[in-house]
Order: structure tokens, then C-alpha cells, then sequence
């Protein structure tokens, strides 16, 4: 059992009190970027990812992947109390949370929430300790053909599983590529895409992208709305909880089944947002009392947030073994990876040992946190929603500036920040992902390197991205998730005219 | 969202526009990787090679997504002009924000950007304006400067100040 010796000496890494402290704040900055209007796990997570340039690599990630904990749990705190999703994946929970708190079970419902982020959290980690290390020892035999082979699978998944068409996926995906690329070849040392503009020369930062297409598209989709915006009031108190949790083990099923809904679709880069749709939606048609969903079913809310807590952890999996990261918010840490010196993907496993366990154990302690924070600071977080949103906004506005500009020390990102926020306004308003692009934009330097070293090695043939069973396998898996939406159609299709 | 007596721009005329946008940029991929060149040179695939195939896929999925844009018009409207004025009036400060930061500084121009979005559109009282628009830069230089040493852009007040 090395991985169990190596877990424990993770927990006596997150133990240190300095870590300690980290996730604590990093859990309650969390919070509140999860129940702000505008600031999302993604672009939170970017924005502060400049602070942590000068910390240890090991404490860096625990406070920024507990930012990441904080904003999956603040999401559930405004669709219950006020029907505002804090965050997409949220959308579900405001289906039966908001109608509970109507009905007087603000705190029974808050609770639900919170305790169901925690079991899918905790299902999706113990997954991790248990898979990652296999997933990465396996991964460590591949040739930059079964490199290339992976990308290609996520990205594949993109376009299949998105509910937006498949075209609009593949435009935005594309243009991340596009992005990527600008800039210094990394192979050839050439410069390219650049058109004379010295400031391109490094090409486009994805942080640039993350704050700008998630934090001022957001605002400025939030403006439309003008700045209207009710508050409300919440208290939790030790009787509700505890009486809740007495309910909560009647609904395991739904819980185990949402978890899983949820490792899969985590792991896989559907992402938290469509694995909390799902598993609600499969639990409206099994649960015996699915007619009454709608109306403030506590099994309502607990689908959704075990689902989408569960997919937002598990896309650190991919992450960390095959550094292929599973959402936005995994790609901003993947990033961070990569800028404090670390090689994300199955070697981190045998040469930063310390780093991936005292990360996967900050998981068990961070999430255990949140779960303590959010259960008792509801009032306080509420009271945050209280603030007025204009005074909200600016000071969104300015943090994002602070935080386009502190990646490279320059104002011509800031512009650039401004620039790529009307574009994911208007993207967004046309129904295009902005998650594949942000994720194109992370490793599309990566997947062109595989790309090519795999053409070098062939000679130029497409052939070696068939050459043995298990790249053959992958890049079958990636056609399949390509075309996934056409198949589906044409065997509803035949099963039409067969009937 | 779409209000049947208010007016604003058509959802078509924002979906072609943004299909033809992002077409655009396709091309100017596929020109700019034709110039770092496409083929094979003495060191594998140049330069060019890999986002030549990308600014291709941009052309080919935008067309697309061109074509269906047109072909569905159900009269929906992207925005009102009353919200896309509300979208505006964040836009244009922001551009000057940003655009003005190099010069003065990030804290006079947060400052300044502050106490304009509350006092114009959120209507506060000068009072409350003044406390955020001052509160929040002096937090700032706390949290970066001080605490986590992330130097800021600072202009000339900041100069005469010494800091």
C-alpha cells in the first residue's frame, strides 16, 4: 500500500498550520466568489492565481483548489435563498431549492445542499486517491501519438456531449487553438500569427482569456439586466441540521447515483454544469415522488449539488495524471502548474509526490472545511448578496483589471482583458462554449507539440495515429464522442421508421 | 428576455455577424500561418503547419454556422436597445479605465472609475461613493504591494506621494 503511506504523508503536508490557514481562506474567498454575480470559480481562481507566484507550489494549489471547493459550494447558496444561480452549475439546484425556502425550509434545504456537495465531493476524491496513480502509471508508457490521441478525446468529448451545436463548439474550440499558437513556435523557435506586434510575441495568456471571456462577459450580461436585485435573509440553526441529516440517509441512492452521474461526466469534460442537469432529470423520473419535483423536494436538490460537486472534483483527475484538466476552473490550476515550474501529467505522480498527494489530501481536509464554513457563515455570505450591485460591479471590474494586469506586469493585457469580454458577451449571447475555447487555449501548444512529434516520427503518415491497439482505441473513442450527436440522431431515426 | 414592444437588433443579425466575425479571423489565421509556412521544411511540419488546419476548420465551421443563422429567423430579438445602452455605459468607462491606466496609474484611474459606475449608475450618495472609490485602492496597495509584493501600475501621484 505505498499510495496509502504516500496519502498520509499528503495529510501531514495539508496539516501544516500555514496550509491550514490557506484553506481556510481559500475556502471562504471561495464562498464569496461563488455568490457574486460575475465572479465564478474559473476567473476567481485566475485572478488570484498572481498572488501565489512567490508561495511554495504545494500551498499554492491547496489555496487555490479550496477557492475552487469554496465557489462549488457558495453556487447552492444563492439559488436556494434568492432563485440567482451563483454559478451555472447551480441552475438545477434553484428548481426545488428556491421553492423550499418559499416554503420555510430555507435551512433544511441549505443544509441538503451543502451535505449532498460534501458526500459527492468526498466520493469523487476517494475515486481520485484510488484511480489517478493507476490512470498515471498507465499513461507514463505513452508516446506522444497516445498524448495527442487523449487531447484529441477531450476535445472530441466537447463537441459530442455540449448541448450547444456542434459547429458553434468546434468555431469557439478552434479559435482557442488559433490563440494558442500566436506567438513563439515552441518546436521551431519561429514567430508566427504575430503580424509585427511586439506585444504578441508571447503570445495570448489564458488567464488573460479566463478573467476576460468569464469575469466581464459576465458583468456585462449581469448589466443587461440593469441593477436591480433583491436580498434576503437566511439563518441556519443546529436544529434544522441535524434534523436534515436524520432524513439524508433515505436518499442514498439517489446520492450514489448522482455521484457517479457525476465522476463521469468530471472526468470526461462535460463538466459540473450538464452533470447536475442529468442527474436531476434522472432522478425526477425514478424517485417515487418525481411528480412533486418542482415544487421543493428535498431529493431535488440533493441530485443536483452530489452531481455537480462530484463532476468538479473529478475533473482534477485528468488533470493531474494525463494533464488533460476537466473544466475551466481545472484548467486555470493546470496553468498555475505549468507557470510555477511544474510538469502537469503522469510524471508529477513519480517526481512531485509531495505536491500530488498534499493536494489530493487538502482535498478530503479542504472540502471538510467548506462543509464546516458554509454550514455556519450562511447569514454572513447572505448578507454579502446584500450589497448593492452597484457597488459590486465596479469593484469586480477593478479586480479583474488588477488581475489581467499582475500576470505579466502589463497593460496591454488589461486592454486585451477588456477585448476578450465583449467578445464572450457576445459569444455567450450567440450560444457558443466558452469552456472548449479556454481549454484549446491552455493546451493547444501541448496537443500541436504531440501532433508533431507523432507526424515526426511517421514521417508525415496520419497512419501512427493507428499504429497499436491503444492509440487506435483512443482515437476510435474521440471519433465516436465527435460524432456522438449524428449517431444519437440516426439511431432515434431507425428506431422511428423500424417502429 | 425578449420584450414584443420593445425594439433592438434582431438574434440573426448578431449570429451572422458573429459567424462572419469569427470567419474573419479563421482567414487571417490561415494567411498569417501561409506566411510562417505550411509545409514541411528541414526540421518536420514548420511553423505554420498545425494553425494553417485550425484557420481551415474556423472557415469551414463558421460557414456553417453562417448558413444555419440564416436559415432560422424567428424574429427574436438579441438585446433591447434599452439593455444594450446598460451594456454600453460599462463598456465605454471600462475602455477609458483601462485605456487611461498606463498614464495615471491603476489607483487613480480605479479611483476615478469607482466613483463614476456608483455615483452615475448606481445614484449613491457622495458620501458612500467616496468611501468605497478611496477604501477600495488604499485595501489594494495593502493586499499586493504590502502583503503578497505584486507591484501595481502607479502614476504620477503616486510619485509625488513616494510610494
Amino acid at each position: 500500500m505505498e499510495e496509502l503511506a504516500n496519502l498520509f504523508h499528503g495529510f501531514a503536508v495539508a496539516l501544516q498550520p500555514y496550509n491550514i490557514m490557506l484553506m481556510i481562506i481559500g475556502i471562504t474567498l471561495g464562498v464569496i466568489i461563488g455568490v457574486l454575480p460575475g465572479l465564478g470559480g474559473a476567473n476567481g481562481v485566475a485572478i488570484l492565481l498572481p498572488l501565489t507566484f512567490s508561495m511554495p507550489p504545494t500551498s499554492a494549489i491547496i489555496m487555490l483548489s479550496c477557492i475552487y471547493w469554496g465557489a462549488l459550494f457558495g453556487g447552492a447558496i444563492t439559488s436556494i435563498l434568492f432563485n440567482i444561480p451563483g454559478e451555472p452549475w447551480s441552475v438545477a439546484t434553484t428548481f426545488d431549492g428556491y421553492p423550499m425556502a418559499q416554503q420555510g425550509k430555507p435551512g433544511e434545504a441549505l443544509t441538503a445542499a451543502f451535505t449532498s456537495s460534501f458526500v459527492g465531493a468526498l466520493f469523487a476524491v476517494v475515486m481520485i486517491t484510488l484511480v489517478a496513480p493507476l490512470v498515471a502509471g498507465f499513461a507514463l508508457r505513452f508516446g506522444p501519438a497516445e498524448k495527442f490521441a487523449v487531447y484529441f478525446l477531450a476535445f472530441c468529448s466537447f463537441v459530442g456531449l455540449s448541448k450547444e451545436p456542434p459547429f458553434k463548439t468546434i468555431a469557439a474550440m478552434m479559435m482557442g487553438f488559433a490563440l494558442a499558437a500566436v506567438g513563439l513556435d515552441s518546436i521551431t523557435g519561429q514567430l508566427r500569427l504575430t503580424f509585427g506586434v511586439t506585444e504578441l510575441l508571447n503570445g495570448f495568456d489564458f488567464l488573460i482569456a479566463v478573467i476576460g471571456l468569464f469575469g466581464i462577459g459576465e458583468i456585462l450580461l449581469t448589466m443587461e439586466e440593469g441593477l436591480a436585485f433583491r436580498g434576503g435573509k437566511a439563518s441556519i440553526n443546529l436544529r434544522v441540521v441535524l434534523q436534515t441529516w436524520r432524513e439524508l440517509p433515505a436518499y442514498w441512492m439517489t446520492s450514489l447515483r448522482s455521484c457517479l452521474i457525476g465522476c463521469w461526466m468530471g472526468v470526461t469534460p462535460a463538466g459540473a454544469t450538464p452533470a447536475s442537469f442529468m442527474s436531476y432529470g434522472i432522478a425526477k423520473r425514478l424517485a417515487r415522488r418525481g411528480n412533486n419535483f418542482g415544487k421543493g423536494e428535498i431529493e431535488g436538490v440533493i441530485a443536483p449539488e452530489t452531481a455537480a460537486h462530484a463532476a468538479g472534483t473529478s475533473a482534477l483527475l485528468p488533470m493531474l495524471s494525463l494533464g488533460v484538466p476537466g473544466s475551466p476552473t481545472a484548467a486555470v490550476l493546470l496553468g498555475g502548474l505549468l507557470i510555477w515550474g511544474l510538469q502537469p501529467g503522469p510524471m508529477l505522480f513519480v517526481e512531485q509526490k509531495e505536491f500530488v498527494w498534499g493536494l489530493i489530501a487538502s482535498m478530503y481536509l479542504g472540502n471538510l472545511a467548506g462543509l464546516i464554513v458554509v454550514l455556519t457563515c450562511v447569514p454572513v455570505f447572505a448578507a454579502i448578496l446584500r450589497v448593492p450591485f452597484g457597488i459590486i460591479a465596479p469593484l469586480i471590474l477593478v479586480l479583474c483589471a488588477i488581475g489581467a494586469y499582475s500576470v505579466h506586469n502589463s497593460t496591454f493585457d488589461v486592454m486585451l482583458m477588456l477585448v476578450f469580454g465583449v467578445l464572450g458577451y457576445l459569444l455567450k449571447k450567440c450560444s457558443y462554449p466558452l469552456a472548449p475555447l479556454v481549454l484549446a487555449i491552455v493546451l493547444g501548444d501541448k496537443a500541436e507539440e504531440a501532433f508533431r512529434q507523432s507526424l515526426l516520427g511517421s514521417q508525415g503518415s496520419l497512419g501512427v495515429f493507428f499504429s497499436n491497439g491503444l492509440v487506435s482505441t483512443i482515437m476510435a473513442l474521440g471519433l465516436v464522442a465527435l460524432f456522438w450527436s449524428a449517431i444519437q440522431e440516426g439511431y432515434s431515426r431507425l428506431r422511428m421508421s423500424m417502429a | 428576455m425578449s420584450n414584443p414592444s420593445g425594439s433592438g437588433p434582431t438574434h440573426k443579425t448578431l449570429e451572422l455577424g458573429t459567424a462572419l466575425l469569427i470567419g474573419v479571423f479563421g482567414l487571417i489565421v490561415i494567411f498569417g500561418s501561409l506566411k510562417a509556412g505550411i509545409n514541411w521544411g528541414a526540421e518536420g511540419p514548420r511553423a505554420g503547419f498545425f494553425p494553417f488546419y485550425v484557420g481551415a476548420a474556423i472557415v469551414v465551421a463558421s460557414a456553417i454556422n453562417l448558413w444555419n443563422a440564416q436559415r432560422d429567423d424567428d424574429g427574436r430579438l438579441f438585446a433591447e436597445w434599452g439593455q444594450l445602452r446598460q451594456v454600453m455605459s460599462v463598456v465605454v468607462p471600462t475602455a477609458i479605465y483601462v485605456g487611461s491606466m498606463p498614464f495615471i496609474g491603476l489607483y487613480v484611474a480605479s479611483m476615478v472609475f469607482i466613483a463614476w459606475f456608483m455615483r452615475w449608475l448606481g445614484g449613491y450618495r457622495w458620501l458612500t461613493v467616496a468611501a468605497v472609490a478611496i477604501g477600495m485602492p488604499v485595501v489594494t496597495y495593502l493586499v499586493f504591494e504590502r502583503w503578497f509584493l505584486v507591484p501595481l501600475p502607479k502614476g504620477p501621484l503616486e510619485e509625488w506621494l513616494g510610494l
